[in-house]
């Protein structure tokens, strides 16, 4: 075996800074597209060269994209925002307790149900779609937030994630002399637990969070009601309205910028937060 | 591709230093698991309510609709296995799984592949550059996949994209990514764009996890980073390497945003596309939600025994070595 023209003194590692630099341009190029399109006028981003600036645009593009069909736009922004993180928030707050009492107490049936958790994370989310929309749609809650919110609380992994984290940074001694000190096992959960399962729990809150702020398929199903669309769906809608109108109305440019407004608080926020899904992600693989 | 899981925890067990799976580590140190029965059902309940309400209740539902058929002349009436037969019969299913198995046998380890050489390279280069490439290569997982299908559709379509044009400079035809021929690639195009990152982080974090003294001596002893990264660092992530890839398989399985935004700009994408687009809009196109519910539950079931049967095996094997 011939070393790939990487070798192991230092100062000769062009080879392998050459393929990072043809990833980092595949991985930029569409983003920089969308940063540069959403600049541009519907006009201009039909005949300008695609990936240059043409006359600036974006402060017009925003201010339609917040006026379009009544500002819709901004409402969709509101409710990807609420639906997210009332998903994470409640998704986490739920693997957090499950997964501290999966490893820090015995009851009957814990085995079985330790077992079944690795089975659950193995079900494909949108094979549950459709059965449960028929579901909420007998309850009478379909087309309600709580159609997207509620089913997106489930997260087997999130609780199997917890569980690994307190089996690992938790110490039984610990709990142990609370009890000794007549801590109530609740005050025992919240004022010691919690806080020493910080990072598992920043990692499942991100997790979830991005998994529902990006999710399509449950939103498209459940909602049927413009004023309670996510990004993802009502984004959808102008596209497919711009495309049957092969571009009469001024929709593609707001497709553009209303997709660029949707990316930039998540990338934001992981850029921000990298610290934390960093140590999370090696929590979950190394350990 | 919907995917709401990270794909990280289940490695948990049996890197090379410590062979033997984590579960067996806390009761050499005699863990003492507290006998609060009713405190630890407790803490337990309210996660296992939802995963009553929004898994098995929907599961079992989507079963026993399976079971009855209905039509304009007869009604809903109990049909046994008939939906499963017509499923396992029905061209346009067969066909859609088969676009789905061949799209995964090149697309899953091509980006696999992809993410693993990008992740062994950060292992061994630490510079500020391979710093923005790692920030910059995950940035595509914080696009949602909607997003992402929208910004490629315009990307590859004459209009608005700059690349379908490129072969004209030179005086030759337009490529046409919406073709028959190319849609399967440009839609593992935009799958690859989006979740390459997101796997060479959670292979990078397990390379992380590797000890130094593992390779030390391979190092004095002259062998080359490639030779190290192949023969030592790859066979000490084996395990996450696989569940990066059974995890994969699961997302490929359900494919359905891409195909289904991508189908505004390539007309070929037909309501039976993938078998989740199939199932989609066997129940909102033509209703038939008895059908649906059957195509539902075998997509499940059978990602299900195959990813569980998957990871069964694996552990058994990490287990034992």
């Amino acid at each position: 075996m011939t070393s790939g023209g990487a070798s192991n003194t230092r100062g000769k590692t062009w080879l392998p800074h050459l393929l990072m630099g043809a990833g980092i341009l595949y991985f930029l190029v569409p983003l920089l597209w969308v940063v540069i399109a959403a600049t541009k006028s519907q006009p201009d981003l039909l005949d300008s060269p695609a990936l240059w600036f043409a006359e600036f645009n974006l402060v017009e593009n925003i201010e339609q994209l917040f006026s379009e069909d009544g500002g819709v736009y901004g409402g969709w922004l509101v409710n990807t925002a609420l639906y997210a993180g009332l998903s994470a928030l409640g998704a986490t707050a739920l693997a957090a307790a499950a997964g501290y009492g999966l490893a820090r107490f015995s009851f009957m049936g814990k085995k079985f149900f330790e077992t079944a958790l690795l089975g659950m994370i193995m079900v494909p989310a949108t094979a549950l779609v459709l059965p449960t929309y028929l579901i909420l749609s007998e309850l009478g809650i379909v087309n309600t937030m709580w159609a997207v919110v509620l089913p997106s609380l489930l997260s087997p992994f999130g609780a199997y994630l917890v569980r690994v984290y307190v089996d690992e940074s938790v110490p039984v001694e610990l709990i142990d002399a609370a009890r000794i000190d007549r801590a109530g096992e609740l005050r025992i959960f919240w004022q010691i637990v919690l806080p020493m399962m910080r990072p598992a729990l920043v990692t499942v809150f991100l997790f979830t969070l991005v998994a529902t702020w990006n999710n399509y398929f449950l939103p498209l199903v459940m909602l049927s009601d413009a004023d309670l669309y996510p990004l993802t769906v009502g984004l959808t809608t102008w596209f497919n309205t711009a495309q049957q109108d092969a571009g009469n109305r001024m929709l593609f440019n707001l497709v553009v910028t209303g997709s660029l407004l949707a990316i930039v608080p998540l990338v934001v926020a992981f850029v921000l937060l990298q610290r934390f899904w960093r140590s999370g992600a090696a929590a979950g693989a190394v350990k | 591709m919907t995917r709401s899981i990270p794909i990280t925890a289940p490695a948990v067990d049996d890197l090379p230093p410590s062979p033997r799976p984590v579960e067996s580590k806390p009761r050499r140190r005699r863990r003492r698991v507290t006998a609060h029965p009713v405190a630890g059902a407790l803490f337990v309940l309210p996660f296992f309510l939802v995963v009553v309400a929004f898994l098995i209740v929907p599961l079992g539902y989507a079963f026993w609709l399976s079971l009855s058929s209905k039509s304009l002349a007869l009604g809903t009436r109990f049909t046994g296995i008939d939906n499963y037969v017509r499923a396992f019969t029905d061209p346009v299913l067969l066909d859609g799984l088969w676009r789905v198995v061949l799209f995964g046998l090149v697309q899953i380890p091509v980006m696999l592949g992809i993410a693993l050489a990008g992740a062994l390279t950060l292992d061994a280069v630490t510079t500020k550059f391979a710093v923005a490439f790692r920030l910059i290569a995950f940035m595509p997982y914080a696009v949602p996949a909607v997003v992402g299908a929208l910004m490629w559709g315009f990307l590859y379509s004459r209009t608005f994209g700059p690349f379908a044009d490129l072969p004209t400079l030179l005086g030759g035809d337009p490529i046409d990514f919406f073709s028959a021929s190319l849609l399967l690639v440009s839609l593992g195009n935009i799958v690859t764009w989006a979740w390459t990152g997101y796997n060479m982080i959670i292979l990078y974090s397990a390379l992380q996890g590797v000890p130094r003294e593992m390779y030390e001596s391979a190092v004095i002893d002259g062998a080359t980073p490639v030779q190290i990264a192949l023969r030592v660092k790859v066979p000490a992530i084996k395990q996450a390497i696989s569940l990066a890839a059974i995890f994969t398989v699961i997302g490929t399985m359900q494919f359905f945003t891409e195909p289904q935004i991508m189908a505004r700009f390539a007309p070929q994408i037909s309501a039976g596309y993938t078998p989740n687009l199939y199932a989609y809009n066997q129940a909102f196109a033509y209703s038939d939600f008895n059908y649906s519910a059957a195509l539902s539950f075998t997509l499940g079931f059978v990602v299900f025994v195959v990813a569980y049967a998957f990871v069964f095996v694996n552990r058994r094997r990490g287990a034992r070595s």
